[in-house]
């Protein structure tokens, strides 16, 4: 073929790829298809390509053709970022007030902390979980950060900060739909909080940490001021569920939530 | 901002297409795009006019895409890959389609993550080969080569996915766990 080459510039795999691609000038596409004419391999490599090709573009098609969730609609996000900026302001002017009143009082609080010496073990971590429910399961505004329509980004973030893989326990076989979650502060460390809610609007929690002290234990029934709790820990990662409902009711959840948990460990 | 969503609005399927290919979740490839549109929107006005929008949204995607992705391997944080929903197949599923559609995942899945960026805008997106190369800030030598070795390995899986399939049953980790 030196003389087919010659006048037209050598047919080189890349030109194959950009036929099927549909890439080619005119001229260039008119001089591959007389190549592929005479050279039935190439023909053949050619049409495998072009059979993958239409097997991915199948494949993916109806993702395109999907209506855009509400979060994915632009003017949203331009409108968005007008909130979060206000957000931000609001917090900073939340974060000074508080500063200015907590200033005074800081070395009471620290006092307060060493005479009591927590215990860091599953006590500890049901108190914690009671008052982490007593805040968020009834706030209005905010009760989590992550709704539990992004539960992949609710896990990598919690995760993260945990250093452990926190996977959301599932209790919708239970009836308990998951409202969200959120990073929050304990005496001892972060902890992953996630809440639920039931047809009728009753809230529970489960919230995850990291377990120095205690680190294995059988599950207990804590009462955490008017609310019931069961709390445990398997491996180094503690677990206490707190809610509203009737204390077997609780009971059953927490023993699946513990079951899915230790699957995963 | 008027321009941003005329020119950003008609990219979104096009967007939520590739970052699902890409990291083979759907949940995940939403998050994605919207990470994505959030960094559109503030850098906008920097744009340099010369800028083709399509691609350097693409750039845009796809940066934030190659952060999940090492992310998710370094923490060792095993996000379930979707399953196979008999509804996302573009044709009904046979048996045959069926397994040819879960042979070609499986595929995609198994290229290295630098070939399938450039199987996937090219095959899928129609994306130039100067654009990708702009979009993934790579010399158009290397988009040919990956092209090349990212199609010979998918075609050998689809001309021959028996052999794959005796290895279906991999564990689809999260999602089993009910």
């Amino acid at each position: 073929m030196a003389t087919d080459n010659h006048r037209h510039g050598a047919v080189l795999e890349d030109d194959l790829h950009a036929f099927v691609d549909e890439l080619l000038t005119d001229d260039r596409r008119k001089e591959v298809q007389d190549y592929l004419d005479r050279h039935p391999d190439a023909a053949a490599l050619v049409a495998r390509l072009r059979s993958q090709r239409q097997t991915l573009r199948n494949a993916f098609a109806h993702i395109a053709d999907e209506p855009v969730p509400s979060r994915l609609n632009v003017q949203n996000i331009v409108d968005g970022r007008h909130s979060s900026a206000e957000s931000v302001r609001r917090w900073k002017i939340a974060a000074a007030i508080t500063l200015a009143l907590g200033l005074g009082s800081t070395g009471g609080w620290f006092a307060r902390g060493a005479a009591e010496s927590p215990v860091a073990g599953v006590s500890a971590l049901s108190r914690e979980a009671g008052a982490n429910y007593a805040t968020y399961a009834f706030d209005t505004e905010r009760p989590v950060e992550i709704d539990g329509n992004h539960k992949a980004q609710l896990v990598s973030w919690v995760s993260t900060r945990l250093q452990r893989h926190v996977p959301v326990p599932d209790l919708a076989q239970a009836g308990y739909r998951l409202v969200g979650g959120r990073l929050v502060a304990t005496e001892h460390g972060p902890a992953a909080l996630f809440l639920y809610d039931d047809h009728q609007g009753t809230r529970l929690a489960v919230m995850v940490r990291k377990m120095t002290v205690q680190p294995d234990t059988p599950t207990m029934q804590r009462n955490e001021g008017p609310f019931d709790g069961y709390s445990w820990a398997d491996k180094g990662l503690g677990y206490s569920l707190v809610g509203n409902d009737r204390p077997a009711s609780l009971h059953s959840l927490a023993d699946e939530v513990r079951r899915q948990a230790r699957l995963s460990l | 901002m008027k321009d941003l969503i005329q020119q950003i609005e008609p990219l979104i399927p096009a967007f939520r297409r590739y970052a699902r290919a890409l990291l083979r979740n759907a949940e995940l490839a939403d998050d994605l795009v919207q990470d994505c549109l959030e960094r559109i929107v503030s850098r906008w006005p920097q744009r340099r006019d010369a800028d083709d929008t399509r691609q350097w949204a693409f750039a845009i995607l796809h940066n934030l895409a190659i952060d999940v992705m090492r992310r998710r391997t370094r923490r060792g944080i095993h996000l379930a890959l979707d399953e196979l929903e008999e509804h996302e197949m573009a044709v009904p599923a046979q048996q045959e389609d069926r397994l040819r559609h879960a042979d070609l995942m499986r595929a995609l899945d198994a290229l290295p993550q630098d070939q399938r960026a450039v199987v996937l805008l090219i095959s899928i997106e129609d994306m130039s080969y100067a654009d990708v190369a702009r979009t993934l800030d790579i010399p158009i030598g290397t988009v040919m080569s990956r092209l090349s070795r990212g199609r010979e390995r998918l075609q050998r899986v689809l001309d021959d996915g028996s052999i794959a399939r005796v290895s279906t049953v991999q564990a689809t980790p999260l999602r089993r766990m009910k």
